[in-house]
């Protein structure tokens, strides 16, 4: 199949590619970019395994195609974390709280929770939960990932985080 | 001493030992991408695989021609089961005793079942390759009704059995028969019932289920020709059962081949078994001298790899009018699928199904299983339950519940008057397990007293009320569970997998400086063993888990084990590691005695150190012990610090919990919203509260996707309907109710720290206190028992059928 030459910038590095026109995003970060820590856990763009954000939104990157991507930005967890190597607000309420068991939705719940933590920066527990209903977690009960996110919303806005009232 | 020196208690809290809610080790890298599941593999020159699956339930292949996919650049080879044949890999034993299919050879027996594996240089082009295949197939009548299975007129599912009388199980009676199991008295059960003063008796089905982790089966496989070696990465949860079974298959020496599992997203039992996936995996490398990678996706996982129940059990008890029970009746059709390849310790074909009397004082019970053939999907058993026990749960707790209605009286009132009594433990049930210990009483008051139970009842009379002169169109509905698991699998004496008994392993090095690295026969699947295992090790030998790396799943380095499963991690391996820290302790305790020039009987133990009994300043840390192991050993004592241990449990352990949920039905809708779920467990001693915790959570919510909704269903061609996220149910953060978790600790008598595991404890429980809460709100209008899953449309069609809609 013949190829097509991308640029895009994946957690703010330029990369530049010759590609199969189907091939998928997700595969091209893990296989092309050896970004492993976007994940596949479905067929049918349901589980949010491989969420990563592209030019400001969460997409599913097994339903975008890597050449729909040609000069955007796309950050993955890989490029979550400072590049001193601090861990973002999110990674560290993540264990913390306890919010992740298997770890395979992990990344993609992370990304997700940033994405939702940029457009909202003070959600309530019932915005997190429909924030993250594209993304699945089979472990967790979710319970623990909803007050990571609440802990990682009062951090970044440099508030003590306190538990909602019942 | 002085105010700086730390205090025992100090020094314990340093330790992050047992009982600490240690933050866990593996998140440091799953939080950054950084984990390393079987699809992050690369290997140079890799190839991948993918299969050809059958449409049809049930056909007869009439050809094969792979010649269109064979000419398509990219793809390597094509195998069938007439390249397996040769090889005698066409079909491969199953852990029950019987075979299955690795790739179909003249017929299929249920849909997407494999007939074909491409390999390709890449997996697109092996998708597409799959398309290119042609097979010819003669449809068959299919048989997917469990209840006609067995009739005279049912198709022959499995024409290598046909004239077979006897199974891996005893005596077959049909030709789509695999065993009859049958356990406890039964001319004392007749008895009973016939002498019964109320009776009750119900068809209470549990529909199939998968249970689906977020990451698929997949493997890689890469045989070293030059070497004779094969190396096999996958998603195992039981890593050193998969590298006997593959020597049985392959004939490769077992000290040449290499089973390595790594990071696993999930597993909940799917990950237990051997899939074709794995052996075409393997003889493709061998075939090709490439590595060759398998990856199933996601509509393969749910329709081929380890279902789970498929129950259907007609429960009776006998019982006196003031509702004391006295004898329990179950009879089992279960739903094995084409193969019997269901994952139980081998001489229990039913699993552990006799827990079925629960946490009641049955005096006498009979249980008889009957596993039939389907063209449905083989595997499976587990779904977060050990070996039936969820099954077993469901059918006494729903059955308690209807003689409960059937009495008239609470049935809170009627668990209270019949739980085993904490005086009776260690209890002999009357289907023969002994109990280790339980204070049923003290955690089923605490549950109630903690929701309010009394007035939630007031409550829902008020609705009731209501809703009979119209005022509400919702219901409300209270649920309650007392459930006991039996887990820990096993004691050699009676659980064993082809032949090799159940024990499991551990071994801790203590290096120099006192850091040490274990490693133990489980494998971890998200539950964390890496921080919960140090923990043990750190309460044992004074050492803090900081420094203790915990490892799994490499064949080559750890020692032997069973598994992860049937929450057997903790009962088991838990159990190994604080006996081969004890080892390790006792040398030490030698080599202080020598260091402090004292009789070793003149030691005692103090938190991270041996002291001289009365003069405690005199004192040796085990850091210095770890130093003085590698150069001041007693004179005759071999230097070093590490022992290994296997352990072969002297009993199973029973957690058990008491569950509450109350739902509001709008029976109008069908909607049922789950208001509140409080879960009590008792789980012995608890090794790390927050992750007790977060296994209760992600359990729970597991229930709550098999009650309200999941099922794996099969049309009446045999076609497996919606066996995707498009229609499988697995419960998003919004529909996921919020959790209470509570708990009382009963240690086990007889595991050395006295856990118990708690893994599969919410599954087991949660599934019938979410059903009987269903149940609960339709009780009152003479409804005696709705089947699971609680779903929207089927709940609006019990609503609908009780003439509740206009």
């Amino acid at each position: 199949m013949a190829e097509v030459e991308v640029t895009l910038k994946v957690n703010g590095k330029t990369v530049e590619a010759k590609v199969e026109p189907r091939l998928l995003l997700v595969h091209f970060l893990r296989e092309h970019l050896s970004l492993t820590g976007t994940h596949i856990g479905c067929d049918t763009t349901h589980c949010g395994a491989c969420t990563v954000d592209l030019d400001g939104k969460s997409v599913k990157s097994c339903t975008v195609f890597a050449v729909q991507a040609n000069g955007a930005e796309v950050l993955t967890i890989e490029g979550m974390a400072a590049p001193d190597g601090a861990l973002h607000a999110l990674q560290h309420a993540f264990r913390e709280t306890h919010a992740l068991q298997c770890g395979f939705c992990t990344p993609g719940m992370i990304v997700r929770a940033s994405r939702l933590l940029k457009e909202n920066n003070n959600p309530t527990e019932e915005e997190i939960r429909f924030g993250i209903s594209g993304n699945l977690c089979r472990c967790t009960g979710y319970q623990n990932i909803v007050t990571a996110i609440l802990h990682a919303a009062a951090a970044l806005r440099d508030t003590p985080y306190q538990e909602a009232a019942e | 001493m002085n105010d700086t020196t730390p205090t025992a208690d100090e020094r314990a809290a340093r330790l992050e030992g047992v009982g600490c809610k240690r933050k866990r080790v593996e998140d440091i890298r799953f939080v950054q991408g950084k984990g390393n599941y079987v699809d992050d593999l690369k290997l140079p020159g890799m190839l991948y695989g993918d299969f050809v699956r059958s449409p049809y339930g049930h056909a007869r292949i009439k050809s094969i021609n792979a010649q269109r996919a064979t000419a398509l650049p990219g793809v390597i080879a094509v195998l069938t089961a007439a390249d397996l044949k040769p090889l005698s890999l066409h079909y491969m034993p199953t852990l029950a005793g019987d075979v299955q299919a690795v790739l179909a050879e003249d017929k299929v027996l249920f849909q997407n079942q494999e007939v074909a594996f491409v390999i390709a240089a890449d997996r697109y082009v092996a998708a597409d390759a799959v398309e290119l295949i042609e097979v010819e197939y003669e449809a068959l009548p299919v048989s997917v009704d469990p209840f006609k299975a067995m009739a005279s007129d049912a198709p022959l599912l499995r024409e290598d059995l046909k004239d077979k009388t006897e199974g891996a199980h005893g005596a077959r009676k049909h030709h789509n028969h695999i065993f009859t199991w049958e356990i406890g008295d039964k001319g004392g059960t007749d008895a009973a019932f016939d002498n019964a003063e109320v009776t009750i008796k119900e068809l209470i089905s549990y529909q199939r289920v998968h249970p689906c982790p977020l990451e698929t089966c997949q493997c890689v496989a890469s045989f070293d020709k030059i070497r004779g070696e094969l190396t096999v990465w996958g998603t195992f949860q039981a890593p050193h059962v998969i590298r006997t079974v593959a020597s049985l298959i392959s004939k490769i020496p077992e000290h040449k081949i290499h089973v390595i599992a790594p990071d696993i997203g999930g597993g909940f039992g799917n990950k237990v078994g051997a899939y074709p996936g794995y052996i075409c995996a393997v003889v493709a490398s061998i075939v090709t001298g490439h590595p060759v990678k398998w990856v199933e996706d996601r509509i393969e996982n749910l329709s081929t790899t380890a279902f789970a129940r498929d129950y259907h059990m007609t429960a009776e008890i006998a019982a006196t009018r003031d509702g004391r029970v006295s004898g329990l009746r179950v009879h089992v059709i279960a739903d094995h699928g084409a193969f019997d390849a269901c994952a139980d310790p081998t001489k229990w074909p039913a699993g552990f199904f006799n827990i079925v009397t629960g946490s009641y004082d049955f005096p006498v019970a009979h249980v008889s299983v009957d596993g039939i053939y389907s063209n449905k999907a083989p595997g499976g058993v587990a779904y977060r339950c050990s070996f039936r026990v969820t099954e077993a749960a469901y059918c006494i707790e729903r059955a308690m519940d209807i003689l409960a209605q059937k009495l008239g009286i609470d049935p809170v009132e009627l668990r209270t008057k019949n739980l085993i009594r904490r005086e009776q433990f260690p209890y002999m049930s009357a289907l023969g397990w002994e109990y280790d210990s339980g204070d049923y009483h003290t955690a089923l008051t605490k549950a109630i007293e903690a929701v309010g139970y009394r007035e939630l009842r007031t409550e829902q009379k008020v609705r009731q009320e209501a809703f009979k002169r119209g005022e509400t169109r919702e219901l409300m509905g209270i649920g309650v569970s007392f459930f006991t698991e039996i887990v820990g699998a096993g004691p050699s004496r009676n659980c064993d997998i082809l032949g090799i008994a159940m024990f499991d392993s551990a071994e801790i090095r203590i290096h120099p400086t006192g850091a040490v690295i274990a490693r133990l026969g489980t494998k971890s699947q998200g539950q964390g063993h890496e921080t919960t295992y140090a923990q043990i090790i750190a309460t044992e030998l004074g050492l803090s888990a900081d420094n203790i790396t915990v490892e799994e799943g490499n064949t080559d380095t750890a020692p032997y084990g069973l598994g992860t499963y049937g929450s057997r991690s903790t009962p088991v391996s838990g159990a190994a590691t604080a006996m081969a820290a004890r080892k390790i302790k006792a040398k030490a305790q030698m080599i202080a005695a020598h260091l402090l020039e004292v009789h070793d009987d003149d030691l005692e133990w103090d938190v991270d150190r041996f002291r001289v009994k009365g003069n405690p300043e005199r004192f040796k840390t085990m850091t210095e012990l770890a130093w003085a192991a590698y150069h001041g050993v007693p004179p005759g004592m071999e230097p070093g610090l590490e022992a290994v241990s296997y352990y072969d449990p002297p009993n199973m352990t029973y957690p058990f919990g008491a569950y509450v949920c109350v739902v509001d039905v709008d029976v109008d809708t069908g909607v049922v919203r789950v208001r509140r779920f409080y879960a009590l467990d008792d789980c012995g001693t608890r090794i790390n509260p927050m992750i007790i915790e977060g296994q209760i959570h992600g359990g729970l919510t597991e229930a709550f996707g098999i009650a309200m909704g999941q099922e794996i269903r099969y049309d009446e061609v045999g076609n497996v309907t919606g066996p995707s996220f498009m229609d499988y149910f697995l419960p998003t953060a919004v529909e996921t109710p919020k959790w209470e978790t509570d708990f009382t600790t009963t240690p086990s008598p007889h595991h050395p720290i006295g856990a118990k595991g708690i893994g599969e404890s919410p599954n087991v429980g949660g599934v019938p206190c979410f059903a009987n809460a269903v149940n609960d709100a339709f009780k009152f209008l003479g409804s005696t028992h709705i089947a699971m899953p609680h779903d929207n449309w089927r709940t609006w069609m019990v609503a609908d059928r009780l003439g509740l809609h206009p």
